[in-house]
Formats: structure tokens, sequence, C-alpha cells
């Protein structure tokens, strides 16, 4: 049987970087095949490049044949009829994906009348049945609903229906669920698959997320800087990985059914160099036992929060983000904040650092009331409390030098000896692992996982007792992730630290944290010692959180 | 999208090769030919203006030969005289000084007036913020020109109090787009991050933030230069301009009458103005092209 998709040796390339090298792939009808990789690594060019929707610039070699057709011969008129008619693609960012000024059953029919021909009736029709298809509930009156009315979740169904609109053979999924929340990424998937059998059509899943594959995935193709490492049925990878850097994203990639704590058990990281050829080389280092022993129950808290909350103005009056919380971090203690998106745990941690006014409650650092200090008062307190952010591109100036960035933090906090704050900035670029020649660049010269090391070491040259991490590894690749939670590990274990970790990932928070906290709309739902909150949750929708999140293990019925 | 970061930029490798961080910018820049046609000409009219004393002496205003002379009659005055005996290009070369000086001086008080309220209107946001947006409506709700009008003929006319007029006219663009660009980026991380670290407001303001925000402003101070000029001229045209230094809108308004027997009285300066201005644009469209990371194209 032919395959639907065959792409032979295609090569993207943009002025000055290869995007895609020598890269060859084929899709049968009926499959879902995963397309795995890091941010950056050609996946989404790959996607893109299928679709011929490339920016200009991009050149483009080797042949893509759907169907028996080269789509890179293909004059653009034909090429139009086929996007989003036998080949549509879905886009990761629900929330910019869709026009916000035109109501989604116009924006859902505007396809059926170009690609089908259908009457304006017709295809409003039709499009209340597809509307039905996702889920949307009372499809007919959402019908003239525009993307504001919707939630994350309800919009992402809409852009799949969309894309489904004209029972497309190959449908592209450009990382559909990253941007959403753990509960409502399992329902896309099902949805997903369950189109993929009504429709009879192929799925292009495109994910950095191995742990999202196994259960859904015919084949995995895994990337790796723009070339195809390896390819293979799912069950054969996820049970005999043949290449190192596959074997590397499994072990290091951390997952709920996995008993690894950080008291007893190091993370193992993937580490790669590159030979003097050019030639990459992975090495993987395996989990190996570490002891941190736990601070004793009557140590005093560092951070204690009693009945806070904030209170955001909206047109419509106050909104409680944070509703009456209270919870104690003793030294040396890790507690865990989950929670989704929107559930206010960011608010909390920016309510503690005082960025965000409390409007009851109070907040104690180090047994002293900071609830209503004035700035200058909190400004020496702020020392002993810091934080690391989620974007850690967003987070850093891009304007300084790293150098810069370090100083002034410590010029601000009153440290005058200029050889004392070049011992203090190199001591602090040594712990996070960075070069000293780092010091002189600027914060877009590094990688994702650089930069967050440069955030921490912003957060801890003024050697603070509590650290707020919030987010601090959603925003970097699977494999980096290892290594930045095995170095604030080692930063808690030999600064004696007490971290508020704030994620919405319950395998890292699972592995990092002694305490956990489950938020949902501004409360507290449920908490208790790691152990027990993962074994016997009390709470429904604890329970629920932890249901959501995708199993490892490759499904029985992938072969079939 | 991931496509714009390289491949290879992982963990372990060492980061791309370094650069100052200004040298994309330049580059993009002197890859433009009319952002560098703009330059040239700019610097031919400042350098003009630098050594107009030099190549001109004495008052452009004094009688310096024959009375309408048209360009090219006599070898020492190559763009002819007006009805008073008034060398032209001596005009010219002078008048670039008072188009060039007022173009400036007023952009830097619309500039120091704009940042400032825009400053404090979109960093502390809250009352102060609905005030001062309040003002500068009411600053924009004015008709432009007839304000500078109004403000010129309550004093006597000199290049300070012209250029302050038209710098308290105009600074209303700069206060909302500084606000609008100080709004945003107070909500960034590394803000949070500076606040978090106990960075007092002025170095939050100062340090992190304007450096941020510098790229629309210069864009934006280049065209106003220009408009600057073209208020200056048309005051100078109307009469309401200092009578004791030539301007290329003085010598429109007096050639104007002669407009069909000494076209060329008001033609020359008036090309003079329209160059200056051109090339003010000009500069202003390339640097909006090379402080912007998405039009800079990276061949």
């Amino acid at each position: 049987m032919t395959p639907l998709l065959e792409i032979g040796a295609l090569n993207v390339s943009f002025p000055g970087i290869d995007a895609v090298r020598d890269f060859d792939l084929s899709i049968h009808a009926k499959e879902t095949l995963a397309l795995v990789g890091e941010s950056g690594c050609g996946k989404s060019v790959t996607a893109l490049s299928l679709m011929r929707l490339l920016p200009p610039q991009a050149r483009v070699e080797g042949s893509i044949s759907f169907e028996g057709r080269n789509l890179l011969a293909l004059p653009l008129s034909e090429m139009r009829a086929l996007r989003g008619g036998a080949i549509s693609m879905i886009f990761q960012e629900p929330m910019t994906s869709l026009n916000p000024v035109l109501s989604i059953g116009r924006q859902l029919s505007e396809a059926l009348q170009c690609h089908e021909g259908l009457s304006a009736r017709a295809a409003k029709k039709r499009a209340i049945e597809l509307l039905d298809l996702v889920k949307i509930p009372e499809p007919a009156r959402r019908i003239d609903d525009f993307a504001h009315n919707l939630s994350g979740g309800q919009r992402q169904r809409v852009m799949i229906a969309m894309a489904v609109a004209c029972r497309p053979r190959l449908l592209i999924a450009d990382e559909p669920t990253t941007a959403l929340d753990v509960t409502i990424q399992a329902q896309i998937l099902e949805l997903l698959d369950r189109l993929r059998h009504e429709f009879s059509m192929s799925l292009l899943l495109i994910t950095h997320d191995l742990g999202l594959v196994g259960q859904w995935a015919d084949r995995v193709a895994v990337m790796y800087a723009g070339r195809k490492v390896e390819e293979a049925p799912t069950r054969r990878l996820f049970e005999h990985p043949a290449h190192p850097y596959s074997r590397g994203l499994l072990d290091t990639s951390l997952h709920l059914d996995r008993e690894l704590h950080y008291r007893s058990a190091r993370l193992p990281e993937i580490r790669r160099e590159t030979g003097e050829d050019g030639e990459v080389t992975f090495t993987l280092t395996e989990a190996s036992p570490q002891r941190i022993p736990s601070p004793p129950a009557s140590v005093t808290p560092i951070l204690s929060l009693r009945d806070v909350r904030t209170h955001y103005p909206t047109p419509r009056g106050k909104l409680a983000a944070v509703d009456g919380v209270s919870l104690d971090i003793r030294r040396g203690q890790t507690i865990g904040l989950v929670g989704e998106s929107g559930c206010g745990k960011s608010t909390l941690s920016k309510t503690i650092l005082r960025l965000l006014e409390p409007s009851d409650g109070s907040i104690l650092l180090d047994g002293q009331d900071i609830t209503h200090l004035a700035e200058n008062q909190l400004r020496p307190l702020r020392r002993k409390a810091q934080m690391i952010f989620q974007d850690p591109f967003g987070s850093l100036n891009p304007r300084h030098s790293i150098e810069t960035i370090l100083d002034s933090v410590l010029s601000v906090h009153g440290l005058q000896g200029r050889s004392e704050r070049h011992a203090r900035i190199a001591e602090a670029i040594d712990h996070v692992g960075l070069t000293r020649q780092s010091l002189a660049r600027y914060p877009h010269e590094f990688s994702g996982g650089q930069r967050q090391r440069i955030g921490i070491a912003r957060a801890l040259i003024l050697k603070p007792s509590l650290v707020i991490c919030d987010e601090p590894v959603s925003a970097l690749d699977v494999s980096i992730q290892a290594q930045i939670l095995n170095l604030l590990v080692e930063l808690k274990r030999d600064f004696g630290l007490s971290y508020l970790f704030i994620s919405h990932d319950l395998s890292v928070v699972r592995y990092i944290a002694d305490e956990v906290f489950v938020m949902r709309d501004g409360k507290f739902v449920e908490h208790g010692d790691h152990r027990r909150i993962w074994e016997s949750p009390q709470h429904d929708y604890t329970r629920a959180l932890i249901e959501a999140v995708p199993t490892r293990k490759a499904p029985e019925l992938a072969a079939a | 999208m991931t496509s714009s970061s390289s491949p290879l930029s992982d963990e372990m490798n060492a980061p791309y090769a370094r650069f100052g961080q200004f040298t994309p910018q330049i580059r993009a820049f002197l890859r433009n030919p009319a952002g560098v046609a703009g330059v040239s000409l700019l610097l031919l009219m400042l350098l003009m203006a630098l050594t107009a004393s030099f190549f001109y002496p004495g008052d452009p205003l004094d009688m310096a030969g024959q009375p309408l002379l048209r360009p090219g009659q006599d070898a020492h005055f190559p763009l002819g005289t007006d009805s008073l005996g008034r060398d032209v290009v001596a005009g010219l070369v002078h008048g670039s000084r008072v188009s060039l000086l007022i173009g400036f001086s007023a952009v830097c008080v619309s500039l120091l007036i704009g940042t400032l309220i825009g400053t404090i209107a979109g960093y502390f946001g809250g009352r102060l913020d609905d005030l001062l947006v309040h003002l500068t409506e009411l600053f924009q709700t004015l008709p432009n020109f007839l304000f500078v009008i109004v403000l010129v003929t309550i004093g006597q006319p000199s290049v300070t109090l012209i250029s302050l007029s038209i710098g308290v006219a105009s600074w209303p663009t700069i206060a909302r787009l500084v606000r609008a660009e100080f709004r945003s980026l107070r909500e960034s991380d590394f803000v949070m991050a500076a606040r978090s670290l106990g960075y007092s407001n002025a170095r939050i303001i100062f340090h992190e933030i304007l450096p941020n925000a510098l790229p629309p402003i210069i864009v934006t101070t280049s065209v106003m230069v220009a408009t600057a000029i073209l208020n200056e001229s048309a005051l100078s045209f109307l009469g309401l301009g200092d009578p004791n230094r030539v301007s290329w809108g003085s010598m429109i308004g007096d050639g104007r009458e002669m407009l069909r027997t000494a076209w060329y009285l008001t033609a020359f300066p008036g090309a003079m103005i329209v160059i200056a201005v051109l090339s003010l644009n000009l500069v202003g469209d390339a640097l909006n092209d090379a402080l912007n990371p998405r039009l800079r194209s990276a061949s």
C-alpha cells in the first residue's frame, strides 16, 4: 500500500540556519504518527513545509508527495485548495488562532463555503453539526458566540471542528494541548482520536511531550537538531529505544507512576556534547541515590500565611483571585503548590512577595509581619525571599548583560565594594553551572535552560532563605527540566533553602515537594504529605488532576 | 514558532558568536539604501548649517548686490538675489541653521514633557494616570498649528519661544506612545523580578523599562523633527517668525508676491524644506525597520 504522505530527503534552511536536514517520513492512511522533539528541533518547520506555509526566506528542497502529487511543485492555486481541504492543521495557541471579531459560526461556515461550495444556510447547518461533533454544549446557541466567550479548551475544540470541517485525509496537530490544562488535555486528545476513526483520516501529532504519545500514537518519530534520529512503532520505542537520545528522553521525563523523590534520588540527566566534527554525542546519567535529611518538625516557619486574600478589580466588581489561604513553610522544607491555570497560584506567589497588595489576612516572613510594610521598610527583608520565574525569555532584561543584571542586584542591596561584588557574582555564576565568560553576554545569546540558570543565579545572589519557584521548568524542554531540577535540589542542600514550588505539572511536584497543596478557584482544596496525596487523594478535584495525567505506558492495543 | 532559534542551541553548546548589542540594528540600517540616503542628506545639511558663517560671513539679511538677479546671471550669486539684493544662497545656508535648530530643540522640549508625563502615567497608573491622560487629550484636541500661533503671538517671536511653542503643542504624541510602552513593559516578568529584588521606582524606570521603550520613541522623534521644521516654516511664512533671523519659511513668505516673475525666490527654499523633511522621513522609516526585529530580515 502506498503511503498517504511521503516525505523524502527534505531539507529546509533559513538564512544562517539549517532547520531540517535530510528528513524522510511516511504516513499511511488512518494511522497516527507522532513527531517528537524539543523546541527548535525542526518539527514545526516540517509541518509548515507540508502546508507550504513557511516564510518566503526559507529554502525547501526534497520531495513531499501527498496521494501521489508532489506538494512542493504544485501551483499555488491547487495548494490552496488542498489546505484546509485534504490536509488541515491545528495550532498550539487556541487563544490567538481564532479571529476575535467574527463569530465562530461565521469562521466555520467560511471554510465550508469556500472548499465545499455549500450555500450559506447549508454551511450553517453543517457548522452546528460540527460543533456538536466536537462536544460543544448547545451548539445551535453557541454558534453566534465569539472567541472571547469560550474557554481555552472550547476554543481548541472549535479549531478542531474547523480543521475537520472538510473531511481532511490528513490532520496535522502541532502541539494541540500544550497551552491547555491537564484535565482538558486528555479530553482533546480523546476527541482527536475519535474523529480520526470517524473520518478515517491520518493524524500527524507533533509534540515535545513523550508522555502524551504512548496512549495515542501508532508510530513515533523522534527528531533532534533537524534530523530524524529514530522511528519505530510506539510500543517498541517505549520498550527498546534504539537511539541514546530517545532513551534519554524516556528516562529523563518525569511521570507520576515513577517513585522518585528528591530526598532519596537524583534525576537522570541527558548530556550532549558536540564533537569537533560537529557530531553530537549523548551521554545519559542514571538516577542515583542521594540523601537529603528532612528538617525536624519543630523548626520555626520561614513563611506563614494566615487567611490571605487578594482581589482584582473587574468591571463586575472585585474578583477574589486568592480567597483565604493559610500555610506554613518550615525552614528547609519544599512545599508544592498545584492547580490549573487561573486557580490563583501565581497571584498568591506575587502576593507573598508583595508585588500585589493583599486585601486581607497576614503574611509573616521569618516571624516578621510584612503585610503592610512600606516598600523602603520591605527592602532589607526582600533578600530573605526571592523568586524564580517561569518564562526564562521574559524575566531577564534583554538590554543588560548578565554581569549588569547580577551586579545591580548587589548594588541595590548596598554592597559597595567592587571587588566584593565581583567575587559574589563569580560565585553565583559558578553555583548555577555557567562559565565566567557568560557574564559579558546578553540574554538573547543563551538557550532557555541557560537563561533559567541565570534567573536562578539572580534569585540566589542575595542568599535568600525562601525561594518561590513559579513554574520554573514548564517552559523548558524535558531533558533540560531534569538538569534544572537537580540544580535546585543541589542548591537547596548546599544553602538550606526552602522552596515554594508552583507547578501545573504533577509529576514535577511529585519529585520535588515534601508537602503538597492543591489549589482551585483561589482556595486550597486539599493538602498533605507528598506520599499520602498521590496514594490516597481525598478530594475529587485532586483525583481528577491525577487521573488526567497521561500514563507513559504504551497501550496494549497500539499494534491493532 | 520554534523556527527562529538555532536547532543546536541546547544546554551544553556554547552560544553563538558574540556581537555587540547594537551591531545587528546598525547593519540592518546600513543595508537600507533609503536610510543611508536620508542620513547623508541630513549630515550634509548639518555641515551646511555649521559652516554657514565661515563660507557666508556677515548677516544674510544685508544687501549684497543688485536686486533680483536671476540664477546664473552673476557668478557671485549662483542662485540669484531677491528684491532687496540679498544673496539667496546665503539665505538658504543660514536658514538651515534656524530650521534645524528649531526642529531639534522643539522636539527636545516635546520629548522632555512627553516622556515625563507618559512615564508617570504609564508606570504608576491609577488616578494619576487618569488625570494625565485627560490632560494629554485636552492638549491633543487643540488644533496644533493654531495653538502654536497663539503661543508665539503672546510674546516676542524668537527662536527660543518658537521652539518652546512647537514643543508644547506636540508633546501629546510622545506622551501617548511612552505611556503605552510603559504600561505593557510594567507587567513584564523582568520588571516583576526587579520589583521582587527591591529596586527603587527610579531605577526600574530608567534602568529597566526605558532602554526597552526606546526604539519606538526614536522612530517617532525623527518624524516629529520633520513636522517641527514644517511648522516653523509655516510660522515664518505667515510673518510670525523671528524677524532678525532668516529662515526658509520667511524666504518663501518674502518671495511669494513675486512668484510669477521671480519663481526661484520661493522654489529654492521650498526645495530645501522638501529635502529636509524627506530625509528625516527616510531615516524614520529605516529606523523603524532596523529596530524592529521582525522587519529586519536576516540576510
